[in-house]
């Protein structure tokens, strides 16, 4: 179990032993984003913004006309909300190559509450043209989500994530961007789909009473066909992500269905609309449905409907 | 005046011009602000700035954060030969190169500006990178008065003092008025050069319009060491046409009639 703040934080460091192209930047969170090693090991790469994210995504729009890639961090609430007019107009407009790499999402972001918990950042990132959107669900597919953000040419949003997370990839994983990554398959009349760190909890509930698991690493863009090709046999698709069910994941799905006029019954499972609150990650997963057991208590119910 | 065997006098008469004929064209764009910049712009680009070549990696980099007044920017950047003039003439239209603020892509474009407090952070990234890679070109940023109401600038002030970017020189172009009002009666902008100082800056004052005073204030800024420098340009909104000189109206997205464009090329001294 490593939470994928620390994963990336560790990797961030390998990687900048083997690649110079990158400079990474702050906003006085380096502790709770883990880029303090990048910076106690790199400080002439390491750029200290303060606690100023607008003021820091203008300047990695501008550094990036140097040929540097900024690897811009800090919470995703911040990232999504407090400077998401410069990550649009200085950043996307321009098809800067500035990577985003934002902790603390969703309601997993536990006890500092609501103010801190970006249950948007998915939808907002997706609305915004040029922007490629990941969300890695573990160790594995955070490394090979940062290896392929720093070689893809334009702007990206990356999540990582505040609470430890199981490993569920095996070390040969190739991450496919744009593709879903196809977890466990039995039969695929219930599909059920994760993303970050609801992931291991679908691919749980579904070893367990047979469905298919789907992992979603990239939100945007997708290939269209790859998913058709697991939903178009299924009678229900369940989707689970710590984010409001509004423009995330859920939606992806959605619009994937209606687009391909496939038949099947989509279940979003998120936050319905409202906002997180203060206490224990596990604890506020289960308070909104997202936890593994409330999971598990969903399928069935849907296993019970279609047997009737 | 001659620099370098350049009559600065014809280009200024030549981007007013051409900045309001421009305007004239797309019936809208900023006159007001565009204006107050033309002596700052003409001295940076045919003086100051190393900028023969807009794609020479070495040149220094200008950013113009107040994106509105990009009409004279943009004559110029014809001025200079890297664009067409005839694109002047489609401004702010649909299909046209030129749009109604700076966009990468056009030439000699560095960033998107224009929304206010942006265009400044991007320059620090510039010169903040410039300095981490040891290049020694300079980083020019012009920012509106108005534009120092955005908490961005000031998250920026901070940061470029931090990093001790004396490679970049800010100048605020303190016509005194913004879109609504003067910059007083808006919120409480005065006093600027005290804030900038509290902010860490090397600060000049200078009137905007005067080359000898402008020249000595960017000599004064390559000198500077361990601090950015912010030039408080004093300029007059509209300069060079009487009836836009100090009138807000003349701040936002209006056009020029027929009547007002030939009044006002005449008292500019189009030839």
């Amino acid at each position: 179990m490593i939470s994928l703040r620390e994963a990336f934080g560790k990797y961030l460091l390998e990687l900048a032993k083997n690649r110079k192209d990158f400079f990474v930047l702050d906003a006085d969170v380096a502790g709770g984003t883990f880029t303090h090693w990048f910076r106690n090991a790199f400080p002439n790469r390491f750029v200290e913004c303060g606690i100023a994210e607008q003021n820091m995504f203008g300047v990695a729009a501008g550094l990036s006309t140097l040929g540097v890639i900024p690897i811009v961090t800090t919470y995703a609430v911040f990232a999504s909300m407090r400077a998401i007019e410069q990550a649009r107009n200085s950043i996307a407009y321009p098809n800067f190559n500035v990577k985003i790499v934002a902790s603390h999402p969703g309601i997993d972001t536990g006890p500092d509450g609501a103010t801190h918990q970006a249950i948007e950042d998915l939808a907002i990132y997706r609305s915004i043209p040029n922007f490629v959107v990941l969300s890695p669900a573990d160790d594995i597919e955070l490394k090979q989500c940062l290896d392929f953000a720093l070689d893809y040419k334009g702007p990206v949003y990356m999540r990582t994530g505040r609470s430890p997370v199981p490993t569920i990839h095996n070390e040969d994983y190739k991450f496919n961007f744009g593709y879903p990554d196809l977890l466990f398959e039995v039969n695929k009349d219930i599909v059920i789909f994760g993303c970050g760190i609801t992931s291991h909890r679908v691919l749980n509930v579904a070893k367990k009473l047979g469905i298919t698991a789907v992992n979603v690493p990239t939100l945007k863009p997708v290939n269209n066909e790859a998913f058709v090709n697991i939903l178009k046999t299924a009678k229900v698709a369940i989707t689970v992500e710590d984010h409001n069910i509004i423009g995330g994941l859920g939606d992806l799905i959605g619009s994937i269905i209606s687009e391909n006029r496939l038949c099947v019954k989509l279940m979003k499972v998120g936050v319905h609309d409202k906002f997180g609150k203060s206490g224990d990650p596990i604890e506020l997963a289960k308070l909104y449905g997202i936890d593994e057991s409330s999971i598990e208590n969903t399928v069935k119910e849907v296993i019970n409907e279609i047997k009737r | 005046m001659l620099y370098n065997g350049v009559d600065m006098d014809k280009i200024l008469v030549k981007v007013r011009v051409n900045t309001l004929k421009s305007i004239y064209s797309a019936q809208s764009g900023h006159p007001g602000g565009s204006l107050s910049i033309v002596d700052i712009l003409v001295y940076l680009y045919f003086k100051e700035m190393n900028m023969q070549d807009w794609q020479d990696p070495n040149r220094d980099r200008f950013v113009l954060s107040k994106g509105h007044a990009c009409p004279a920017l943009y004559a110029i950047l014809a001025e200079k030969g890297f664009i067409e003039k005839n694109e002047l003439w489609n401004l702010r239209k649909t299909g046209a190169l030129l749009q109604g603020h700076p966009e990468v892509g056009i030439p000699g474009i560095e960033v998107a500006s224009g929304s206010l407090g942006q265009g400044f952070s991007a320059a620090l990234g510039i010169a903040l990178g410039a300095k981490r890679l040891n290049k020694n070109f300079r980083v020019y940023v012009i920012l509106g008065d108005g534009e120092c109401n955005e908490g961005q600038v000031w998250e920026g002030a901070m940061f470029g003092a931090f990093h001790k970017l004396d490679n970049l020189v800010a100048i605020v172009d303190y016509n005194n008025l913004q879109s609504d009002n003067s910059c007083d009666n808006v919120t409480a902008l005065s006093p600027l050069n005290e804030k900038w100082k509290a902010f860490g800056w090397h600060v000049l004052e200078i009137n905007g319009h005067d080359f000898e005073e402008i020249e000595n204030a960017f000599s004064i800024a390559r000198r500077t060491k361990g601090k950015p420098t912010c030039i408080i340009a004093h300029t007059i909104k509209g300069k060079g046409v009487s009836f836009m000189e100090n009138n807000p109206a003349w701040h936002g997205s209006r056009g020029l009639t027929d009547e007002e464009l030939k009044q006002a090329l005449k008292e500019l001294g189009e030839e």
